[in-house]
């Protein structure tokens, strides 16, 4: 068993092609698999689908693969920080399909547990529930949601051992776990490879079981609005 | 006179019970920490994956591996815990937080709610407005009482692409208190230096 790879070009050689649906972890800035991203960029792979919260902003994350017009389609929750995701949604170029946090959230986690559909009230009597199958359960009204299965995930982790096993630093978990488990393959990148043994299995935050390639390497982590208080 | 954005956010923080897992939208409400009542110990939510959200850091001390769901720096407690974004929605969607406290741009008496999309124009999505609002039991909205044009955003109806239907129990805004009840909105309280008549003036929705 061989997951550890040289490095993000490395690593994706052979799983990229024009067209794919990739599910990306992070929030904001936080937690995005910044040097897979760079790779996908320098790869060159173009019309992709990208399920991901954000779209980071226009010169880190995915906004560089936007610069670069190689994404087609994303699937987001929220979009705010981005003036050239704006400028191209738009005018057309850039098709957007919004899922509140939760369903998308939801949507990756479901497809990874093999489960196609799940009801939710989230979104009932809104434009997200245009279209969508109604349900009544004990009187309330749900919609149904739809799992979201990628052709390859991309996440980041803060570290791993050499068969996979993950874990997170603090806020930096958000999507990473469930974008890594909807993909039909998941490639991470991590701030440090350790031996095999040295994490604590009961710590665990995702099993390697959910991760094919792994990759160690320097990141940016740049900080998207720093607030700080008075020291006292 | 009336209420500026730090005593709107004052007077929200008095909504807070002790023990209370809340969660706090961008903007005004993210403000509403400073403010929680002394012996009142409230666990702040933040959707990206975390409860038990601490104050900014001071300068030197940001981590860029811990932000809130505005994407500020902020720090970690003692009794913090983080999980990803699945479980973070699963105890919204699931009812554990017990009240959520967000911005909106317009609201209507039935208690609709429209924060997220101005069509044509503001594209930047729900975020997990619509998810908070159709999962935990207590909204509490806070924001100004009239747009920058001077009208009402509390309204009959919302014209906005609505966040959720019938998801408000109390709108808070530069002018007052108002509750979301049979038939419109009932004055809880009118702001400092604000009269009745003054919030009724300012309000399109049927106030009973």
């Amino acid at each position: 068993m061989k997951k550890i790879y040289e490095n993000a070009t490395e690593a994706l050689a052979d799983l990229l092609h024009d067209d794919m649906l990739i599910a990306a972890g992070g929030f904001g800035l936080c937690g995005i698999p910044e040097l897979l991203l760079q790779a996908i960029k320098d790869h060159g792979a173009k019309g992709l689908t990208f399920a991901s919260n954000n779209a980071g902003v226009d010169d880190f994350g995915i906004g560089i693969l936007l610069q670069t017009k190689q994404v087609k389609k994303m699937i987001s929750s929220y979009v705010g920080e981005n003036a050239e995701f704006m400028r191209q949604y738009l005018s057309g170029e850039l098709e957007l399909e919004f899922n509140p946090q939760g369903t998308l959230a939801e949507r990756m986690r479901a497809a990874g547990c093999g489960i196609p559909g799940f009801y939710t009230k989230t979104g009932v009597g809104t434009v997200i529930a245009e279209g969508k199958e109604h349900k009544d359960f004990n009187g309330e009204t749900f919609i149904m949601e739809e799992g979201l299965f990628a052709d390859l995930s991309i996440i980041k982790a803060w570290k791993a051992d050499a068969t996979g096993n993950l874990i997170f630093r603090k806020a930096a978990r958000n999507f990473n776990p469930p974008a890594a488990m909807c993909g039909k393959v998941c490639v991470a990148e991590v701030e440090e490879i350790v031996p095999t043994g040295s994490l604590d299995p009961d710590h665990i935050h995702l099993p390697g079981i959910y991760v094919n390639r792994i990759i160690q390497g320097d990141h940016e982590k740049r900080i998207e609005q720093r607030t700080t208080r008075p020291a006292a | 006179m009336a209420w500026d954005r730090n005593q709107m956010a004052a007077r929200a923080a008095q909504e807070l019970e002790d023990g209370m897992y809340v969660n706090l939208g961008i903007g005004i409400p993210t403000l509403v920490s400073n403010y929680i009542p002394d012996g009142i110990t409230v666990t702040l939510q933040s959707e990206n994956g975390m409860l038990g959200m601490g104050p900014f850091p001071i300068e030197g001390e940001e981590d860029a591996d811990l932000i809130n769901a505005g994407k500020q720096t902020i720090t970690e407690l003692p009794q913090t815990a983080y999980f990803d974004s699945a479980t973070s929605f699963g105890m919204i969607r699931g009812g554990k937080i017990a009240m959520a406290i967000l911005g909106a741009m317009e609201v209507a008496e039935n208690g609709d709610l429209a924060n997220w999309m101005i069509p044509g124009k503001l594209v930047k999505g729900m975020g997990g407005a619509m998810d908070l609002v159709a999962g935990v039991g207590h909204v509490v909205v806070v924001m100004d009482h009239t747009n920058k044009h001077g009208d009402s955003k509390v309204l009959t109806s919302c014209t906005l692409p609505l966040t959720g239907k019938s998801v408000v129990n109390r709108i808070i805004t530069n002018l007052g208190v108002l509750d979301v009840v049979e038939g419109g909105l009932k004055i809880i309280e009118t702001a400092d230096g604000v009269t009745e008549a003054d919030l009724r003036a300012a309000t399109e929705a049927t106030i009973v």
